[in-house]
């Protein structure tokens, strides 16, 4: 809660400002880090952990930034490296990398970045629409701005861009057959 | 507390009338056939014995039958569950010694004044 | 005092649907010329439950039907009505309709009316037309004029108490009704000392006030009814007549019930548990596997006479670790009965369809198998067996020219041997056509040897569009063929041949991994990965040098194995990995065989056997070609477990290309 703090600009004595207030007020956690010089942001709710970079077993016939699957307590979960999809130039590993475990809708995945800065509060008022540029991603991927000061948070719809067909992180003929009763 | 002993070889009955004894108070055991309605009876002592006709391995009127010759269930009610066809197995349960019969299908509360009046 | 009770209702149609499973098995195990008392009671007891329980939840619609079911069912087990070909059809097509109305009541499908009622009818038209109709029971209409109240004479059987029944508890329950005056007659009280107190020595003589009906009078006493005199004359109205009833009927002698003999059929104390919760048991359990693994690992560098006691520990913690996970797998093993149980019904109405006599025998049924194997094996099963009643077996002419009998036989067996389940289909029909397949092989462009033997020619029958004939009826030609079953039983880990006699029939064997959650591997390191190769499509490994190696075009390499030039895969390559054995003459040659083709996997090093725990890539991912799933090494490490038939394939379309 200090980020949420160290961002509010209104005045306390007029708005008594406790998470739940906020989140009525529509406004949203995230979660945000850094892709090389940009900064996102994901909805907090989809985060499951964050973890430092594990050994990868690779994984034949797939795209470069899909490093492979790790051992996550007996599931196997598949990591994505985002600097490596959107060929950032500095794709090293150091102390700072980590891995954003994601449980979205069905399914658990992995994502590689440079690191991560915070968790956030973003009132609706400091909401944009999004851009017609979203420096990496195709604005489909992008909710929206988020103006922190000088800062801008590049807000990502994390589920979509993990399912869509350029993540390759799910067969197109993917129809979830689930057949047990 | 009266303890009842329900002997049906369906699960659904045997929950039916279960449920609505012990909502009324009454410490209830199940059985799925005439067989294991005889081995729980001989184990404990019970008030009231439900017995349905139609099970496998050993009918209710069978059953009742034996039980009706144990000295320990020589005066206990013994009430078979039969349907409004089965005027022959009233009277069939009778001559094995049942002391009467609730007549399927039957309602919670049906039962419920059955069984209050028999272990009144 | 209004007790719910449509929380049971799901019990009931789980029942249900149970019952209509067993009188659908025992009506098609029925022998119409020999009929066994217990099955038909069995049939009539579960039309019986269901009739009961639909009648208890206000299913109106199900009691009404199975009503006359268990009507005709009753004549039917009472020896009235001979058991016929026609009545099991009849009785069938009851049980289907009755699965209709379940669903219907459970809200999953509409009622077809107009089925439902032609069934009706039909139940009804064995029955002579005249279905007593469940109405209310007729009623003794004697409340013409209601008198004022009731004099009563009950005098009880001296052995009323032996029936459990209390004269006391009457006289309560007619208090209830109105207001009771009570006159003991003590007359048959007999002196003390000679008083028996298990009989009963006292009558009464009752006054019941208010507006009571005799019916409701009558009722109290409706179960003693046998067991006393009864008198119930109207108070006021004096001169109508004495209602008089006596004990004169003798009580029917206790009923020879049927011997129940009890049938070796599931007697089990059982508990449902969603398949979920297990899956859930099963994958701790593999994880306690891995971890035990590793301290194991670990362990070896102990001293044995210092840490005597961790070592033991450890010990013991392998073999309580190894136990319990075969207890949890014991859990996900079902009888291969489940799957069995289903077939009687097909070849019933196939035969039927097909003018074809065949009895059905199954051997074995108690064999066990994973639950998740059996799921898979309902098509590939029912294909064989349509297969062998469409093709195999003749119809009884030809069977009868053939000096055979006119009832074809149908076997079905199950067996465990070592850790393999091995199902058989057996039938003593014509056998498999040498020359036909042959022809029809050519027509379809597939590859054919010189001088095939009959083996390889039956073979034949799994290669991809062998079957999509358009000869085929609609019996077994729905567009998959044999190599669709066979594909289903390879992707189970598992193996399928047919062997046949021409003129004596056609054995088709399936042999299964017990279980899909667990799997003997091989692993084998390519670079810095390990990859798992299923144990059972491993021939033989052959260590570098000791094999021809030949180049094809580009970097294609075959390698001599037993004579014949086999397709190397160096999985270095295809998974794009560096493998430090560039030179396929450097590396270890493993040699795979999947649907009888064989191929090589250039590989770095062998790392030894072991059983892993199977885990699912399309969980988070999704499939990858040449991949059957992971697993998770003692170290924590995620292992890729290759796909052998597909590999193989893979390799000989390259090869042929």
């Amino acid at each position: 809660m200090e980020a949420m703090q160290a961002t509010q600009s209104a005045p306390a004595q007029e708005t008594p400002a406790t998470a739940a207030a906020e989140r009525e007020a529509g406004a949203r956690e995230f979660l945000t880090f850094a892709l090389g010089e940009e900064e996102y942001g994901v909805d907090i709710l989809k985060v499951q952990e964050i973890r430092g970079c594990d050994a990868v077993t690779r994984l034949p016939e797939s795209p470069d930034f899909i490093k492979g699957v790790i051992n996550l307590r007996g599931i196997i979960v598949p990591i994505v490296d985002m600097r490596v999809k959107f060929r950032l130039p500095q794709a090293e590993y150091n102390e700072f990398t980590v891995m954003i475990i994601l449980n979205l809708d069905d399914r658990v995945v992995g994502m590689v970045v440079d690191s991560v800065s915070d968790v956030m509060m973003l009132g609706a008022d400091k909401l944009r629409e999004p851009p017609e540029f979203g420096g990496n991603f195709d604005t489909r991927f992008i909710t929206g701005l988020g103006a922190l000061d000088d800062r801008m948070l590049i807000l990502l719809d994390i589920e979509r861009l993990m399912h869509s067909e350029e993540m390759a992180l799910v067969s197109a003929t993917d129809d979830v057959a689930q057949a047990d009763d | 507390m009266s303890k009842i002993l329900a002997v049906d070889d369906s699960t659904s009955m045997r929950q039916m009338i279960a449920y609505t004894l012990k909502e009324s108070g009454y410490e209830v055991e199940e059985a799925e056939d005439g067989e294991a309605g005889l081995e729980k009876a001989k184990s404990q002592q019970f008030s009231l014995v439900l017995a349905d006709v139609n099970m496998p391995r050993m009918d209710g009127i069978t059953m009742v039958g034996r039980l009706r010759g144990m000295d320990q269930y020589k005066f206990t009610p013994l009430l078979i569950l039969t349907t409004e066809t089965g005027d022959d197995k009233k009277q069939q349960g009778k001559a094995a010694g049942a002391t009467g019969w609730i007549t399927k299908p039957f309602d919670p509360d049906q039962l419920i004044n059955v069984v209050k009046r028999v272990l009144a | 005092m209004g007790i719910d009770i449509s929380r049971f209702q799901d019990t009931f149609f789980e029942e249900s649907r149970e019952g209509l499973d067993l009188m659908e098995s025992r009506l098609l195990e029925l022998d119409v010329k020999q009929t066994d008392t217990e099955t038909l009671n069995e049939i009539f007891r579960a039309a019986h439950s269901i009739k009961g329980g639909a009648g208890t939840f206000g299913f109106s619609a199900i009691t009404d039907f199975t009503h006359s079911l268990e009507t005709l069912l009753d004549r039917v087990r009472a020896g009235e009505l001979p058991p016929s070909d026609d009545l099991v059809s009849t009785l069938l097509e009851a049980v289907d309709i009755t699965r209709g109305l379940l669903a219907a009541a459970r809200g999953d499908a509409d009622i077809d009316a107009a089925a439902v009622a032609a069934a009706h009818e039909k139940l009804n038209h064995w029955q002579g037309g005249a279905t007593a109709a469940p109405g209310p029971a007729v009623e003794p209409a004697q409340d013409a004029a209601s008198p004022r109240g009731w004099r009563i004479g009950f005098e009880p059987d001296a052995e009323i108490f032996a029936s459990g029944n209390e004269p006391l508890r009457l006289l309560r329950e007619l208090a209830s009704l109105g207001e009771l005056d009570v006159q003991a007659d003590i007359d048959r009280l007999p002196d003390l000392e000679d008083i028996d107190p298990e009989r009963c020595y006292l009558s009464w003589r009752l006054r019941l006030e208010g507006d009571v009906s005799e019916a409701e009078v009558r009722d109290v006493f409706a179960w003693v009814e046998d067991e006393c005199r009864l008198t119930v004359e109207p108070i006021e109205p004096q001169v109508a007549p004495a209602a008089d009833s006596s004990s004169a009927e003798p009580a029917s002698p206790a009923a020879a019930a049927p011997t129940t003999r009890p049938r070796p059929a599931p007697e089990q104390r059982s508990l449902r548990v969603s398949v979920d919760k297990i899956d859930a048991l099963m994958n701790l359990v593999g994880e306690l596997v891995i971890t035990q693994e590793m301290l194991q690992q670990q362990g070896s560098g102990l001293d044995p006479v210092r840490d005597e006691v961790m070592l033991n520990g450890l010990s013991q913690l392998h073999l309580n670790t190894r136990r319990l996970q075969e207890a949890v797998m014991a859990t996900r093993m079902v009888p291969v009965d489940f799957l069995f149980s289903r077939l009687p019904r097909l070849v019933h109405d196939l035969a039927n369809k097909l003018g074809k006599q065949v009895t059905l025998e199954t051997v074995g049924e108690g064999t066990e198998l994973d639950r998740g194997v059996i799921e898979k094996l309902t098509d590939p099963l029912n294909h064989i067996v349509r297969n062998s009643l469409d093709h195999g077996l003749e119809g009884p002419e030809a069977r009868r020219a053939a000096g055979k009998p006119e009832t074809g036989t149908l076997t079905l067996t199950a067996s465990h041997e070592g850790g393999h389940i091995v199902i058989v289909i057996q039938d003593d029909g014509r056998g498999l056509d040498r020359d036909r397949i042959l022809a029809k092989a050519r027509e379809r462009g597939l590859p054919l040897g010189n001088d095939m033997s009959d083996a390889e020619v039956c073979q034949l029958i799994f290669a991809p569009g062998f079957s999509t004939a358009a000869a085929v009826s609609d019996v077994s030609g729905r567009g998959v063929g044999m190599d669709v079953v066979r594909q289903n039983i390879q992707s189970l880990n598992g193996q399928v041949e047919v062997t046949s006699v021409a003129g004596r029939g056609t054995r088709v064997a399936i042999r299964l991994p017990l279980t899909l959650a667990i799997l003997d591997g091989m692993s084998v390191a390519v670079g810095r990965e390990t990859y798992i190769v299923p144990l059972h499509s491993v021939v033989e490994s052959l260590q570098p040098g000791a094999t021809e190696i030949r180049r094809l075009t580009g970097s294609a390499h075959v390698a001599r194995v037993r004579g014949e030039f086999v397709p190397i895969v160096p999985l270095g390559d295809l998974f794009g990995g560096r493998p430090w054995a560039s030179n396929p003459a450097d590396g270890i040659l493993v040699v795979v065989e999947s649907g009888g083709r064989r191929t090589v996997l250039l590989v770095d090093e062998l790392v030894g056997q072991q059983q892993v725990v199977i885990k699912n890539l399309e969980a988070n991912y999704k499939r990858i070609s040449g991949i059957a799933g992971a697993t998770i090494l003692g170290d924590g490490r995620v292992a890729l477990i290759l796909d052998i038939g597909e590999l193989v394939l893979v390799s000989s379309q390259a090869a042929a290309a």
